[in-house]
């Protein structure tokens, strides 16, 4: 098959679908490539490159046209270019076919089939075709450089021998693919990076790539992340206003607001509202990643630069990864490279358009002479759906206290018990013995109980000293051989003596041992 | 009261033995609290030496002196390795000291008995104190001294017999004599009987069968309980020597005796209480021996060990940002703790978090392991309890076993019939990565398989502690 691409004809549009390298392997798949002339120049690929790697240049639009069977394009195809499809034809490219219906209709009724890149659905096997991902990669970066570009200060915090730099605080709002990259450049260039999204379980994402999960304290269930595709389901009006709030409260401090909060065929939500513009300070940065939808700012005008009265300047450029033609191109040839391996299974220079594969499926929007978006959902889970978290059950203030004073009726019943039982025995004792033992029982009694409540605060680490210690003075004992040994015949006083000569051993060794434990221990 | 001053001495004496005990709550605290300890002691022994002590005060201070010298010495001399079995043998020897002290009692008791009026009058020190016994007093008297030496007996053997398990002079397997439980049980109902009968006769020949019943007793319990349960063990022996010590100043109506004895004896009931809660066990069945049959097969592990070198470890510590070590009597016994703390200094020096996860019952004494890392210079804010320290593991990118087996088995958790099933452990599996320290594939102390070992994130450093360590340690500069 002739795989070819056509200059962009779309008003500042650099990138190319197709490069010298992507025409290569294009080439091992058996399919002969071809360019109009100056296709590449604007990503910097010259018609010399392209010869080089094997490709035929023709010199017009019109040629490429009707020489090719498969066009590879990136913005979808004016009505001009729709018009030169024919029924044998393939169009790969970005399509939009939400907002692209009457373009879908004409394509439809030139019987061509048409494959939408930015409908490749969300699996793993589709990734490396995945030219969404790729582009929002670039702008995200993209977004940052651009910032940085316009923003007077260093990103880096610094002590220098001319004074101390505070580092730039940056925002970023939505972390889908774009937010990702921004962070990731942002934190790479040393600023203090914050992050939000709505979504809580992508704060793991955020903190791995060294940004600050602003959290919000809202109670919501969370949307299932596999139910929409992996993208962000849109938010309840308490949870927005919950959202701006936080925002508000951060915007006096931050420097940099990259917003790339975008949920597919919607327009964008408004989240960076006039008045937080007016309370950040002179000279600071918003770059608005969805000005192409109508911004995440409320000030952003899509395509244009913007300085507010009080020095803040707005980027609304919609073109980021055009700004970057060479990148870009690079990924998305490979994208698109990828998506022809796909249909090209035999690598025979044969296309096989299976409409059984889920992804072909899932990107086709229009095939012989039907239309076939929307697609039918894949037979593939996007993500994999959330384990259902086992919430311990929430008891309610009532349960609670109920528990609570469930537990306390129980712990005194015990205790009670205890008591009485422990009052009887003594009481029983105190029947039948004399009052010079109940003397010394007492003293035991509450000896005992001391010993309890002195214990119990004992910490864990010192429990090795605190078995020296006890052993060092339970050879008390000595004190009952002192007693003895004065007194009687010669076998009392040889057992007292021992005795004493024991515990002799026990003291010293036992508080010796205790002291060069304890000396031991020291704090860092 | 012509004892006046020594009660007062007493008084003072036993309010500084519970500053002491208390003191212990806080490692800096602690250190003052020895003191009191120590002047408690000097305190009660000189006023017992002046008051009611009488007689030979030359003989007994030269035995202090001597006692003194060797206990020093030993003190001096042990490593902290060994510190299990010298807590173990010093409890020996409060055992036998109770049991001669009660034997005394018995034979003062006999001759102040057989004596007319007009010479127990002219008696003094300890005799006298028996002499004004009326006859109830006399038969508690026998009770009180009938316990003490039973339960000094008991501490006496048990104590030996641990002191051998701990020094590895005693095979540390349980073993029982034929019968078992039984013979215990026979042994205890037999000193009952003496009891009766010495009650009743006060002659010394059930006092002296009862002694050696008892001696029985200490050495087989002790005999059946296998070397993991050492901390309980100990800590119950320590107990014991309380409860002795208390039960001769009952018979000697020594108030001091009984206040040191009921904190000493309470303070080994709580250690044991500590330890036993810390492995999900009742004190009888530790007390018993062995472990409770299970309730089925245990779980079969699968997968395999994996071995790994130090070159490996190395690398995997350089990338870490946070490690935890996790010591325990495999450490000890390779006398690994100077390398532990090395590793640790060089960690940290890099910038990396380093922190010690200790298990209540990791090693062979309550606190065994803070006394082995505290003797190596580890700064005792970084090493934590279980409790502290088992919430971050799934933050940590490497966890060091050293030595330690059952309380990091994850079948406590996972596994309804294992043997240590319910037993709190250290979550250490679910951290990043896991290195285990161990000498070979065998299954340790318990006997019981470990599914940690087998885990994907778990590999196997084989060797001896402290050798693997330094080899470590040579690649970690």
């Amino acid at each position: 098959m002739k795989i070819g691409t056509p200059k962009e004809v779309f008003e500042g549009e650099a990138r190319v679908a197709m490069t010298p390298d992507s025409a290569l392997q294009l080439q091992k798949l058996g399919h002969e490539c071809f360019v109009e002339t100056g296709a590449g120049e604007k990503a910097g690929f010259t018609d010399a490159a392209y010869e080089k790697a094997g490709v035929t240049v023709l010199p017009t639009a019109e040629a490429l046209w009707s020489e090719v069977d498969v066009i590879a394009k990136v913005r979808p195809p004016s009505d001009a270019e729709a018009g030169m499809l024919t029924a044998d034809k393939t169009l790969i490219s970005f399509f939009y076919p939400a907002s692209n219906e009457a373009l879908m209709e004409l394509c439809k009724s030139k019987g061509a089939s048409v494959i939408a890149m930015d409908m490749v659905p969300r699996i793993s096997r589709a990734q490396k075709m995945d030219a969404l991902s790729s582009m929002a990669n670039i702008a995200g970066y993209r977004a940052v450089i651009e910032a940085g570009n316009n923003f007077g200060r260093f990103f880096t915090g610094q002590v220098t021998a001319a004074g101390k730099v505070p580092p730039a605080k940056v925002l970023i709002v939505g972390a889908g693919v774009a937010g990702l990259a921004a962070i990731g450049t942002s934190t790479s260039l040393g600023a203090i990076t914050y992050a939000f999204d709505v979504r809580p379980e992508v704060a793991e994402q955020i903190e791995s790539m060294g940004a600050e999960f602003v959290y919000l304290d809202f109670e919501e269930k969370a949307a299932d992340g596999a139910a929409t595709g992996g993208y962000a389901a849109p938010s309840s009006p308490e949870f927005q206003a919950k959202q701006l709030e936080k925002f508000r409260e951060l915007a006096p401090d931050i420097d940099i607001v990259i917003t790339t909060a975008l949920i597919p065929n919607r327009p964008a939500p408004v989240l960076w509202t006039k008045d937080m513009v007016e309370m950040m300070k002179p000279g600071s940065v918003i770059v608005d990643l969805a000005a192409e939808r109508g911004g995440n700012c409320e000030l952003t005008v899509p395509d244009e630069k913007l300085v507010t009265e009080n020095g803040v300047t707005i980027v609304g450029y919609t073109d980021f990864p055009s700004r970057m033609a060479t990148q870009s191109s690079t990924l998305y040839s490979t994208n698109i490279r990828h998506m022809m391996t796909d249909l090209t299974p035999g690598k025979d220079g044969v296309v096989n358009h299976n409409m059984e594969d889920d992804v072909i499926r899932g990107a086709t929007v229009a095939h012989k002479g039907e239309i076939t978006w929307p697609p039918p959902p894949p037979k593939v889970a996007a993500i994999a759906a959330q384990k259902p978290k086992e919430k311990p059950k929430e008891l309610t203030a009532e349960e609670k206290r109920a528990a609570e004073v469930a537990a306390f009726k129980k712990q005194t019943r015990s205790q009670v018990t205890l008591l009485a039982v422990g009052a009887v025995i003594l009481l029983a004792i105190g029947l039948v013995a004399p009052a010079s033992f109940m003397q010394h029982f007492i003293v035991f009694v509450l000896s005992v109980f001391i010993g309890f409540q002195v214990i119990w605060n004992v910490s864990h680490s010192l429990h090795t000293p605190l078995m020296a210690v006890t052993n060092a003075i339970s050879s008390i004992i000595i004190l009952g051989a002192l007693m003895q040994i004065g007194s009687g015949s010669f076998l009392v006083i040889l057992l007292a003596a021992l005795s004493v000569f024991m515990a002799g051993i026990n003291i010293f060794g036992g508080f010796l041992v205790t002291r060069r434990m304890l000396a031991m221990f020291q704090k860092s | 009261m012509e004892f006046g001053f020594t009660t007062a001495a007493y008084v003072v004496a036993a309010v500084l033995f519970i500053l002491s005990l208390g003191g212990l709550s806080g490692q800096e605290s602690a250190k003052r609290a020895v003191w009191y300890g120590i002047t408690g002691m000097a305190l009660a022994v000189c006023a017992t030496l002046i008051g009611p002590g009488s007689g030979l005060w030359l003989l007994s201070l030269l035995l202090i002196a001597g006692g003194g010298a060797i206990g020093y010495v030993v003190a001096q001399r042990v490593q902290m390795t060994e510190m299990p079995q010298l807590v173990a043998a010093m409890h020996s020897l409060v055992g036998l000291a109770a049991v001669f002290v009660g034997y005394n009692a018995h034979f003062e008791l006999s001759r102040v008995l057989a004596m007319d009026p007009a010479e127990r009058e002219a008696l003094h020190g300890f005799a006298e104190l028996l002499a004004h016994k009326t006859s109830v007093e006399q038969s508690i008297l026998r009770v009180e001294l009938f316990l003490g030496i039973f339960i000094g007996a008991v501490t006496f053997t048990g104590s030996v017999i641990a002191y051998g398990k701990l020094a590895g002079k005693v095979s540390s397997a349980a073993t029982k004599l034929p019968g078992g439980h039984v013979l215990n049980a026979a042994a205890a109902a037999l000193s009952v009987l003496c009891l009766i009968w010495y009650f009743g006769s006060g002659g010394f020949l059930p006092l002296f069968l009862m002694t050696l019943f008892a001696l029985f007793i200490g050495y087989h319990l002790i005999m059946g309980i296998g070397g993991a349960d050492m901390p309980v063990v100990v800590s119950m022996l320590n107990s014991y020597s309380g409860w002795a010590a208390a039960a001769i100043g009952f018979s000697l109506g020594n108030d001091l005796l009984i206040v040191v004895g009921a904190l000493v004896g309470s303070s080994g009931a709580i250690l044991s209480y500590i330890m036993c809660k810390a492995m999900n066990r009742s004190f009888v069945s530790v007390i018993l021996g062995g472990f409770g049959g299970s309730a089925g097969p245990a779980m079969e592990v699968e997968g395999e060990q994996i071995a790994i070198d130090a070159d490996g470890v190395a690398t995997a510590l350089d990338e870490a940002d946070s490690v935890i070590i996790i010591p325990g009597y495999g450490m000890a016994v390779a006398q690994a703790q100077q390398s532990v703390s090395e590793l640790t200094k060089r960690l940290r020096a890099k910038g990396k978090e380093v922190r010690f996860a200790i298990h209540p019952v990791a090693g062979r004494l309550p606190g065994h392991m803070n006394v082995l890392l505290a003797e190596a210079k580890v700064p005792y804010d970084i090493v934590l309890e279980m409790d502290e320290i088992n919430e971050d593991f799934p933050d940590t990118d490497v966890v060091i076993v050293i030595g330690s087996n059952d309380i990091v088995n994850p079948a406590a958790q996972d596994d309804p019939n294992s043997p240590i099933a319910g037993m709190p452990v250290l979550e250490c599996w679910k951290a990043k990565q896991v290195f285990v320290s161990k000498r070979g594939q065998g299954t340790g102390y318990s006997g019981i398989e470990n599914p940690l070992f087998f885990k994907d994130n778990t590999r196997m450093f084989y060797g001896d502690a402290k050798k693997s360590l330094d080899e470590l340690l040579t690649k970690i500069s």
